[in-house]
């Protein structure tokens, strides 16, 4: 089986992550409970004209893709994978609101049609003209994992050369006042430095897109090689060190091997716990990171903790932004990132230096 | 007319999500398909259900539209024939 390698990042966040000559240079604070991500010029990526009909997560989605291909010094791919828990959520209110507002009549196409989950890998692919294998993952906290295990396996035996791979997903404004109801956004508004250390229950939602040329070959841009990947729909929190360790275990490693891993903590007291085991447990004595405090919570968040990973092994530096514990990292050549959310669809993965 | 020419005018901006285009930039006579305002298919439906809901006008017959949606001066005057509301 070949191998596969993180050839390219590209990423628009809550964070000023789309130039990718910096790592975290300029955070922007919020004391807030929803975050937006920062607009990159999307004029300067999208025509007007195809730009028109797009909400948020679709010129997201187009921008972190063309920021990827872009570092990958690419122009097309062999396929197109994308992951996302809610799809183009805007559009799907919008057109909802229209039906229940307007009695069920005088509906409008355009935002039906952009309301769909495969709307932004299509978008992609109608920019790029890319006519090769299209999928959208659609398994709310795992989604990006589950395009990233089919990119891997397609890598692996041989059916493509380089994928372009990615997690979305948009806020809306209806969605975001459901998930305030049902407790899941933290009650009060919660600052940057302060949400992993956070007393109450919920998270900090936001938004997102992260995309990767995901590749067979190995060249002097690659950020860093995709080992393995496991994902658990379900995981009870006292079975979580075991998982890591079975995990590490399938890939000839014991704890002392990883020399940082990568958390999802969203500050969520109801849900931390999970994190807390292996950060309090196994990994007490390994560096810590967390990124949810810069990007937020949302399905596909776990795509910027995979952008972090390979930042920070390409430039072999930890901003001190995301750093958890003191513990100084010796050696940054092999990474485990852990994610879960409320407790369901759980996912390990091993980044390995180039 | 020249009011519901100006109200045609913002509603084709607002509907259609033009936002690069202005009232000012759209002249009476512009064509609104093709060389014009480049508007394409997808904008006919926006504009046909935005003739039922707002002018109380049904279009049975799709291709009717090519004719009505020439210009904003040729909408305007099918409008003012026809509007129920």
């Amino acid at each position: 089986m070949r191998k596969v390698y993180i050839q390219s990042v590209g990423s628009v966040s809550a964070q000023k992550t789309f130039d990718n000559s910096e790592f975290l240079n300029e955070i922007s604070d919020y004391n807030d409970t929803v975050i937006l991500a920062v607009d990159p010029a999307y004029k300067d990526y999208i025509p007007p004209a195809a730009a028109r009909r797009m909400a948020k997560g679709i010129k997201m989605g187009v921008v972190a893709s063309k920021l990827a291909l872009t570092d990958a010094n690419l122009e097309n791919v062999d396929a197109i994978l994308t992951g996302t828990g809610m799809g183009c959520v805007i559009d799907s209110e919008k057109f909802v609101s229209a039906i229940i507002d307007n009695n069920e009549e005088y509906l409008t196409p355009t935002s039906f049609i952009q309301s769909t989950h495969n709307t932004v890998g299509g978008q992609i692919a109608l920019g790029l003209g890319c006519k090769g294998y299209n999928f959208t993952y659609v398994h709310a906290g795992i989604s990006f994992e589950s395009a990233v295990l089919d990119a891997k396996m397609q890598l692996e035996n041989e059916e493509a050369n380089h994928i372009l791979v990615g997690g979305v997903d948009e806020l809306g404004d209806h969605t975001v006042k459901i998930h305030r109801l049902i407790n899941h956004i933290k009650p009060e508004a919660v600052s940057l430095r302060n949400v992993l250390t956070s007393t109450s229950e919920g998270a900090v939602f936001s938004e997102g897109a992260n995309f990767f040329v995901l590749s067979s070959e190995q060249n002097s841009n690659c950020y860093a090689e995709l080992c393995d990947l496991k994902t658990f729909n379900t995981l009870n929190e006292q079975d979580v060190e075991t998982a890591a360790k079975d995990f590490l275990k399938d890939n000839d490693l014991t704890i002392n091997d990883i020399d940082l891993i990568v958390l999802g903590n969203n500050g969520d007291v109801k849900f931390d716990g999970y994190y807390n085991k292996l950060s309090n447990g196994l990994f007490s004595e390994t560096p810590q990171v967390g990124y949810k405090h810069l990007c937020g919570e949302f399905n596909t968040a776990s795509s910027f903790g995979f952008w972090l990973g390979a930042k920070i092994l390409k430039s072999q530096s930890i901003p001190d932004i995301v750093r958890m514990n003191a513990v100084q990292a010796k050696n940054l050549k092999t990474i485990l990132l852990y994610n879960q959310y409320r407790g369901e669809n759980h996912s390990f993965i091993l980044l390995k230096k180039c | 007319m020249s009011e519901l020419k100006q109200e045609l005018k913002e509603k084709i901006i607002e509907q259609l999500n033009l936002e690069d285009v202005s009232v000012e930039e759209i002249a009476d006579n512009d064509a609104l398909f093709g060389d014009g305002l480049g508007l394409d298919s997808i904008d006919a439906l926006e504009l046909i259900v935005m003739l039922d809901k707002d002018y109380g006008i049904k279009l049975s017959d799709p291709k009717e539209g090519r004719k009505i949606f020439e210009s904003v001066e040729v909408m305007a005057n099918y409008i003012a024939e026809n509007r129920t509301k």
